[in-house]
């Protein structure tokens, strides 16, 4: 088993094994192998797409999940011809879970914030797994704000397992700093697009996910629960974890089809971590029509827009 | 059937085994208190808003009850009680959704866990919610987030307080991202009230955790708390589970909030009508005279 790979990409490991293997045989051969290894990358791609034809909801939250899947900062990379990173809440500490900072896309400059999430033992704890503190949140309220009174658009980026539920996190106002950012991003006076680009992880997630447009990366997920925790708490078992993801509706197409979500940016064959630049730059190219979208929008009327979107969620009967 | 029983009338006793909740005393119209273990007389103590006249422990209070107690007698009208959940997902767990909603309806006899008036404190107009815990456990779905934010807007057009009794487990995992997006929702209208200088003020009773009090809950422009109600964003066994180890006694408990800043102050249930009237008082202008 290679461990980069999910259970269900292992075929696709396997192949991709098998090629190096041939090309690295090929070396200084006399031989000629280009035609094998021709067949061999036309069977990967066609594998490839036959196993992501038919993913349940449980192999895409695990593929939102995916090791190697970009981060927030993956992207900023590829996207912005510049980009400062901005620190500190202003008041307790800098919260490496959330990034946030002033960027350039296309000559164009923008306010960017995301959960980051870490790449190794060493990040991935820096980061606390993409689990924001409070400090997190004000941060990230601190920056629209000043995105606001800049005029600059924001756009935010969301990949998080939830907030983090510590001691120290509810001590310092948990509740109140994710209640804040909802109430704020409503009523903030400048064009807001969110992107789905991993895991849209409940309250965690929608504190920086209140805006004008919200996207979701075809194969991230936004829930609001995860299915483990729904699992514990509605049957009681965390091994149903399979049900909860297929009841929870939490894939990028059930929830466009249920209008929760305005757009599904579709990923590479494989999924965005087989392809992290050809990702970002289809990203890039749906921001920026989005923020040409709602740049032509006077302010009162995108406040106006956005309330009345926020004032249509929900299924009942009178 | 014990002593006490048999004296009975038969009334009592079935009013016992379904009124007494989580009383444990299923002995008619004794109910033992949470706090203290003394054994109340259930009318008594109804009079007393479900406060121990003992230790002061508060008791669960339905949401219909709570708000008829705080009104001016007579001047309470519902609000949009035709309002009733759907099931956008067909979500089934163990058991459907649709069986759950019709369960907890007839326990409660509540339409959905939220309950809206309008009427009078001490004379001034109010708009006034307040959650349903035995209603699936005051979770927040479409319904429950479409009443607030329909009391938040009425409250704006009137130009009248609110206020929000909250006793909840937090959003309503049947009605998945449906239910996430009611705190957006929320705070949206609340938003609006921030601009126009209407006052909110929000009462946390036992217990107000999860995504309302990640929203609504916390977003008063006075935050209020009954005493030792348990408050935070996530439950307890969550975050014991991630920090694997106990907590201290008292943590997420109202007093621990206004000891780290969270809220304003905590109001004993029974000067509850008192404080909230002076409170709006102090805030809103008393209306010129024409």
């Amino acid at each position: 088993m290679n461990p980069n790979f999910l259970d269900f990409e292992q075929p696709i490991a396997e192949l991709e094994a098998k090629v190096e293997e041939l090309r690295h045989a090929s070396y200084g051969q006399a031989f000629n192998i280009d035609e094998e290894v021709a067949r061999l990358r036309e069977k990967l791609k066609i594998k490839t797409a036959e196993i992501f034809r038919n993913l349940n909801s449980w192999q895409i939250t695990q593929l939102s999940r995916h090791p190697a899947r970009p981060y927030t900062l993956d992207y900023v990379g590829v996207i912005c011809e510049e980009f400062q990173e901005l620190a500190g809440d202003r008041a307790y500490a800098d919260d490496a879970a959330i990034v946030g900072g002033l960027g350039r896309i296309s000559g164009r400059p923008v306010m960017i914030i995301g959960h980051q999430k870490g790449r190794d033992t060493k990040t991935k704890v820096r980061r606390n797994f993409g689990m924001p503190r409070p400090e997190g949140y004000r941060k990230a309220l601190r920056l629209m704000k000043m995105a606001e009174r800049f005029g600059l658009p924001l756009l935010t980026f969301i990949d998080t397992p939830g907030a983090y539920p510590g001691v120290g996190a509810e001590e310092r106002g948990q509740s109140e700093a994710i209640a804040r950012n909802l109430l704020e991003m409503a009523d903030l006076k400048t064009p807001i697009v969110c992107t789905v680009i991993g895991e849209g992880g409940s309250g965690g997630a929608l504190a920086i996910g209140v805006g004008d447009r919200v996207n979701m990366l075809q194969y991230s997920t936004y829930s609001v629960i995860s299915p483990e925790g729904c699992a514990s708490i509605l049957w009681k078992s965390q091994d149903k974890a399979r049900d909860a993801a297929e009841a929870l509706g939490m894939t990028a197409p059930r929830l466009h089809e249920l209008g929760l979500v305005d757009k599904v940016i579709r990923e590479p064959l494989g999924g965005a971590h087989r392809n992290p630049r050809s990702m970002a730059i289809r990203l890039k190219a749906v921001l920026m029509n989005q923020l040409d979208e709602l740049g032509a929008i006077a302010e009162p009327e995108l406040l106006k827009q956005r309330y009345q979107r926020l004032r249509s969620y929900g299924a009942y009967q009178e | 059937m014990n002593w006490l029983q048999k004296i009975m009338t038969p009334r009592a006793r079935t009013q016992s085994t379904t009124t007494a909740g989580k009383g444990k005393v299923p002995e008619g119209v004794w109910e033992k208190c949470g706090g203290c273990g003394a054994v109340l007389y259930r009318p008594e103590l109804e009079r007393n808003l479900m406060v121990c006249p003992k230790c002061g422990h508060h008791h669960p209070m339905g949401a219909r009850e709570r708000l008829l107690s705080l009104l001016d007698e007579g001047s309470t009208q519902e609000l949009w009680a035709s309002l009733e959940p759907t099931d956008p997902l067909k979500f089934r767990d163990s058991k459907k959704y649709r069986d759950r909603i019709v369960a907890a309806q007839k326990k409660t006899g509540e339409k959905d866990a939220l309950l809206v008036v309008n009427g009078r404190l001490k004379g001034r107009p109010l708009v006034a919610a307040a959650f349903e815990f035995s209603y699936m456990g005051g979770s927040m779905g479409s319904v429950v987030g479409e009443k607030f934010t329909r009391a938040a807007e009425r409250a704006l057009a009137d130009r009248s307080a609110l206020v929000c009794f909250s006793a909840t487990g937090g959003a309503r995992m049947q009605e998945a991202l449906f239910s996430l997006m009611q705190m957006a929702k929320t705070s949206a209208a609340l938003a609006r009230m921030r601009d126009a200088g209407v006052p909110y003020v929000s009462v946390m009773t036992n217990p107000t955790t999860g995504g309302v009090s990640a929203s609504l809950a916390m977003l008063g422009d006075i935050n209020i708390g009954e005493p030792k109600a348990l408050i935070g964003f996530a439950g307890p066994r969550v975050i014991e589970q991630t920090v694997r180890e106990t907590l201290p006694e008292g943590f997420q408990r109202s007093e621990f909030l206004l000891e780290h800043g969270a809220i304003d102050l905590i109001v004993d249930r029974r000067e509850m009508r008192d404080k909230l009237a002076e409170l709006f008082g102090l805030l809103m202008k008393a209306p010129r005279a024409a």
